[in-house]
């Protein structure tokens, strides 16, 4: 499905953060949700954020994903620098190069599952690519339903619907936030499932914020966070080895 | 429960802002109305006592029927003896007429029919007790003039000058002898009067030595009621007499019936202001009740009955009425008091007076505010009571019901039907029991049509989709789609658009078809270039007709002046004319025999008359005239009836032989070289300059006979702009509303890539849809309306042709567009401001 060689592109970094620090208020009341975090996010490569609530985690992704403003530091998607960026150009980079999947599926109600799953590019005004698009849809095993409305699926079918809209615009990287966090654990697996073929098969770059250990096993590799730092990192996780690295902070406080 | 509401209402502050606007307007609009009314109301009272405080009795000498037009007035001798009665101490006798007078460019000063003339009556002491002399003194000679303060203030006149006059004779110049200020009710009210010395207005107003009126002052403490059993045995037959204090009141009531009809006019206006209001105050609960779904849920599974959720919306409702009426009072009473100073910027003069609050506008402006408010949120307050405990268990919330409209479909359906079909009834009724009708008809209609908005809503919006796809691509798909998510809701606030819109779409219908109609006629049966009329409405001198008769380049003159005679005891309604004339100026379409017979002193009659009294060419009828001659006419000519004949026209110069002075109303001027200033300038020369004498040209005899309508027209839309105000305030608050229940979804679509200026666009054209949709309702049903009503009033006015006025209807709907537009502006602006992670959090 793909024509790029994977080896070579894995070396390429999708997305990079430099130094980024993210602080809320001000003197007494100051809280440090990112401290000077430096991480890369290889192309075709599934990594999952997890770390403790109030880690910084999900700050983390808002921040890389150019939908939130940071203190200080720099983070890059491709070749764009985003803290230079106004609130319009970030708009079009995450229009054409990000894509989204939230927890909420956050689909709009009023289109139809094809109409949801094209609404980026129709915001772009560009054509989707017919034969990727297809391919997408397939994947997703959606071709039934693409004239439903979100009212008339499943959750897990509303998902999958949010992962072909991450996914139809070829985006450089995607994002999820708890992408199955309210999902029953079989149609959580799917979605899973549907993220990493996606990254060994079309060479796609993920990047998804989960507290679920067995979420985080499908990733290449998962990064644990814990009061703004990246504190462990783990390639090739199993649940077992994710769950053993989050008891260790459950020593120091509570797991999310 | 009423704890829960009060604490509910400082929640919702925000929501509600809208609801305590469209109240405080309403009760704002019928406040100020009572309020304006009252303290109008008092002040034309104390000015008509004080007017009439030094007049102990008023004698007024009336030309009845049984009195013939020399017997009618008061002799000086009659005025003698009423000054011998005990008690009295003057009597100031009075004749009245038109006096205009001229600004130094030669202008009438005031309009017309408020330019009165009089006379000055010094008593034993020199004074006129009806005047107070600021500057100079009262007229005593032929050849002078006092004026009103203002008037010599208009006209930039001090005492000395030489003044042009005009009563309804030949312009004359006198010199101004003294201003003075008086407590005449006319002059109060902005209109100009000349006193003239007496003898001089005794000579121009009815005839020398006589007086119309007379007001007899006694001595402080008199028994007016004595002076007036006194007065009473030494008048002549035709004159009446009344205390001072009767004639005060007596006026003072016929102000405030005056005032009570445009009292009862202005409070209709602010009912169908507080109508439309209700769409919005039961859209704004109807959110409140839904986002309180658990809550609300939860009190149900604690205990709490539903009799006690819904009045604790009720009690909610009342708060916000109350709240909402205070403000809208103080607004009405500021209101009140701005129209007053408004009136006089424009030159329209109210007697002075303290601003009067009485109980009933307080009062009225409580209940109306209050009662509206919890009658519109009955509904929801009802709909609130009927969820179910467990929805408190449910964590996903409730989304608008999207319940089944069949039920409501069909009663819409059919009382939209019933009205429909009044409404054709009556059309095809006619007349006055058809427009009763038509009226019951709207009434069904419109309520049906409201039941039925939020069916039309689909269809119709769907239809004007590709419409916003394509300029304004996913931005316009969106807003398409948005407008008919909550079709209840789309449908309340388009319905509150509809309503003014059909009102003020209908009245356009039927005042440019009416307007058209006259137009048309005025433009077919005026052949003339020009009209003369009196300023005042009132008869032209016969000099005046004279004048321009021997104009330079005048080729047809012709007075419509009315004719009394009578044919078997009853007055017919005859005009005098010019023969020959007459037919050059005014069309005059011939049935049978010959107009021109009218120089041989026969008579032509219009058609329907000549049917009705069976007169052909030749017959003979036997006439009376006013002055109980007799004579025989012979029937010259059988004529088309029109607007601008009278059903009997008869040569002038048979009347002028029967009548001491002739009554014209008009005259009409052909002129050779047709309409052209120098033409004008020639006429108004050749009647002297006359600032009392109006001449208007084609354009000013359109606009004299159509103009009304769109005077009117325009006063109407100015009243029902109270209602679109409100209007406007439902579609803020809907679409406030939309981006409040719609923040995950804006915030997503602004985390896929959909820029603030497109969030933006979104929002705005949700709102243009709306207001366009409410708008198309109402015209088409207004259209419908003013057809029927046009229908009505069809047989009454020769060439009615429906006309549809599409500039107008296009600039409503345009407006439409620019009123959702504006009520996008705020929640637009909110809806792109949105903080993205919390919107996308949010639930």
């Amino acid at each position: 499905m793909t024509t790029a060689p994977i080896a070579d592109r894995s070396t390429s970094v999708a997305a990079r953060a430099t130094e980024l620090s993210k602080i809320y208020g001000q003197g007494e009341t100051q809280v440090v949700a990112l401290d000077r975090v430096s991480i890369d996010f290889r192309q075709a490569e599934l990594t999952a954020i997890m770390g403790p609530s109030g880690s910084g985690k999900s700050t983390l992704m808002h921040c890389v994903a150019g939908l939130d403003t940071f203190s200080s530091g720099s983070v890059r998607i491709g070749e764009t620098e985003l803290g230079s960026l106004k609130d319009k150009q970030l708009t079009k980079l995450r229009r054409d190069k990000i894509g989204f999947i939230f927890q909420a599926f956050n689909l709009l109600p009023t289109l139809t599952a094809l109409e949801n799953i094209t609404l980026p590019m129709d915001i772009a005004g560009r054509k989707p690519d017919k034969q990727w698009l297809d391919s997408v849809i397939r994947m997703v095993g959606l071709s039934g339903r693409l004239g439903h409305r979100p009212s008339q699926l499943s959750g897990g079918q509303q998902q999958r619907v949010a992962v072909a809209r991450a996914l139809a615009s070829r985006p450089e990287i995607i994002f999820g936030d708890e992408p199955t966090g309210n999902l029953d654990s079989r149609s959580g697996a799917e979605v899973l499932g549907f993220l990493r073929n996606s990254v060994r098969e079309m060479g796609q770059t993920v990047v998804m914020v989960t507290h679920d250990p067995v979420a985080a096993a499908y990733a290449d590799r998962v990064v644990f966070l814990a009061d703004g730092r990246i504190v462990d990192e783990v390639y090739g996780p199993t649940a077992d080895s994710v769950l053993d690295r989050m008891k260790r902070f459950d020593a120091k406080g509570r797991t999310s | 429960m009423f704890r829960t509401a009060l604490r509910n209402v400082f929640a919702h502050k925000a929501r509600l802002l809208m609801t305590v606007l469209a109240v405080m307007l309403g009760v704002a609009f019928v406040s100020g109305t009572l309020v304006f009314a009252d303290t109008l109301s008092n002040a034309f009272r104390n000015q008509s006592a004080k007017s009439y405080d030094d007049v102990a009795v008023a004698v007024t000498s009336y030309a009845g029927s049984d009195t013939s037009e020399k017997e009618y007035g008061l002799s000086g001798k009659t005025l003698d003896r009423l000054s011998a009665v005990d008690g009295v101490t003057g009597v100031y006798g009075r004749v009245e007429g038109f006096a205009g007078v001229a600004d130094p460019d030669g202008k009438l000063i005031g309009v017309g029919w408020s330019n009165k003339g009089s006379n000055f009556a010094p008593g034993k002491d020199g004074k006129d007790a009806a005047y107070t002399f600021t500057d100079g003194s009262g007229p005593v000679q032929d050849g002078q003039i006092a004026l009103d303060e203002d008037t010599a203030a208009k006209g930039e006149y001090e005492v000395g000058d030489r003044v042009r006059v005009a009563t309804n004779g030949p312009v004359k110049e006198y010199t101004l002898s003294g201003v003075f200020t008086t407590e005449d009710g006319a002059v109060n009210a902005g209109g100009s009067l000349v006193l003239f010395d007496t003898a001089v207005a005794q000579k121009q107003y009815l005839r020398p030595g006589y007086f119309e009126s007379a007001t007899v002052t006694a001595a402080p403490g008199a028994d007016d009621a004595r002076i007036l059993a006194a007065v009473e045995p030494l008048l002549p037959d035709g004159a009446e007499a009344r205390t001072g204090k009767a004639l005060a009141d007596e006026q003072a009531d016929q102000i405030e019936q005056g005032l009570g009809n445009l009292k009862q006019v202005l409070l209709g206006f602010a009912g169908i202001a507080l109508f439309v209001g209700i769409f919005l105050i039961s859209n704004t609960f109807t959110m409140l009740v839904a986002q309180r779904t658990k809550e609300i849920a939860l009190m149900r599974a604690v205990g709490a009955s539903r009799r006690q959720i819904t009045r604790s919306v009720l009690a909610e409702a009342a708060l916000v009425g109350l709240v909402a009426s205070a403000v809208g009072f103080a607004l009405g009473v500021g209101l009140a008091v701005a129209l007053r100073s408004g009136m006089a910027a424009f030159d329209m003069k109210m007697p002075a007076g303290p601003l009067v609050l009485s109980a009933t506008p307080v009062v009225a402006a409580f209940a109306v505010g209050v009662l509206i408010t919890v009658f519109a949120a009955w509904l929801p307050g009802r709909r609130a009571a009927k969820i179910p405990p467990v929805a408190a268990m449910n964590s996903i919330h409730a989304v608008a019901t999207t319940k089944s409209l069949v039920v409501r479909n069909s009663i819409g359906a059919a009382v939209t039907a019933l009205g429909a079909a009044g409404i054709v009834a009556g059309a095809s009724a006619g007349g006055d029991d058809g427009r009763m009708y038509i009226g019951a008809g709207a009434f069904f209609a419109l309520i049906g049509v409201i039941v039925l908005i939020p069916l039309l809503s689909r269809p119709v919006i769907a239809l004007v989709r590709p419409l916003l796809v394509g300029p304004f691509g996913v931005a316009g798909k969106l807003a398409g789609q948005n407008a008919v998510r909550n079709p209840r809701r789309t449908g309340a606030t388009a319905s509150a658009l509809a309503i003014g819109l059909t009102l003020v779409t209908g009245l356009s219908v039927l005042g440019v078809t009416v307007g058209t109609a006259i137009d048309k006629m005025t433009t077919d049966n005026i052949r003339a270039d020009y009209m003369v009329t009196m300023a005042n409405g009132g008869d032209l001198d016969g000099s005046a007709l004279t004048a321009l008769e021997k104009a330079d380049g005048v080729s047809a003159v012709s007075p419509q002046q009315d004719a009394y005679f009578r044919v078997d005891g009853d007055f017919v309604s005859a005009s005098a004319v010019t023969p020959g004339d007459i037919e050059k100026v005014l069309a005059v379409d011939v049935v049978s025999g010959d107009a021109g017979s009218l120089a041989q002193g026969r008579i032509a009659v219009a058609e329907k008359t000549a049917e009705s009294r069976g007169w052909k060419p030749g017959d003979s009828v036997s006439v009376t005239f006013d002055d109980d001659q007799r004579a025989t006419l012979t029937v010259g000519a059988v004529y088309k009836d029109s607007e601008f004949l009278s059903p009997v026209l008869v040569d002038r110069k048979v009347m002028d032989r029967h009548e001491a002075k002739p009554s014209i109303r008009q005259i009409f001027v052909k002129v050779d070289g047709g309409q052209s200033a120098a033409n004008e300038k020639a006429l108004v020369d050749a009647l002297g300059d006359n600032p009392a004498i109006t001449v208007m040209d084609r354009q000013d005899i359109r606009d004299e006979f159509g103009g009304a309508i769109n005077t009117l027209l325009n006063v109407m839309y100015g009243l029902l702009a109270m209602a679109l105000i409100i209007a406007v305030l439902g579609v803020v608050n809907t679409l406030a509303m939309s981006v409040f229940e719609r923040q995950q979804e804006i915030g997503m679509l602004r985390a896929i890539g959909l820029d603030r200026r497109r969030v933006k666009r979104m929002v705005r054209l949700e709102a243009v849809v709306i207001s366009v949709f409410g708008a198309v309702v109402g015209i088409v049903l207004g259209t419908f309306l003013g057809w029927a009503i046009g229908e009505t009033v069809a047989t009454e006015i020769p060439g009615y042709a429906l006309v549809l006025p599409w500039d107008r209807i296009g600039i409503f709907v345009v407006l439409a567009g620019l009123v959702g537009v504006l009520a996008a502006m705020w929640p637009a602006r909110n809806a792109a401001r949105l903080n993205m992670l919390n919107a996308i959090k949010a639930e």
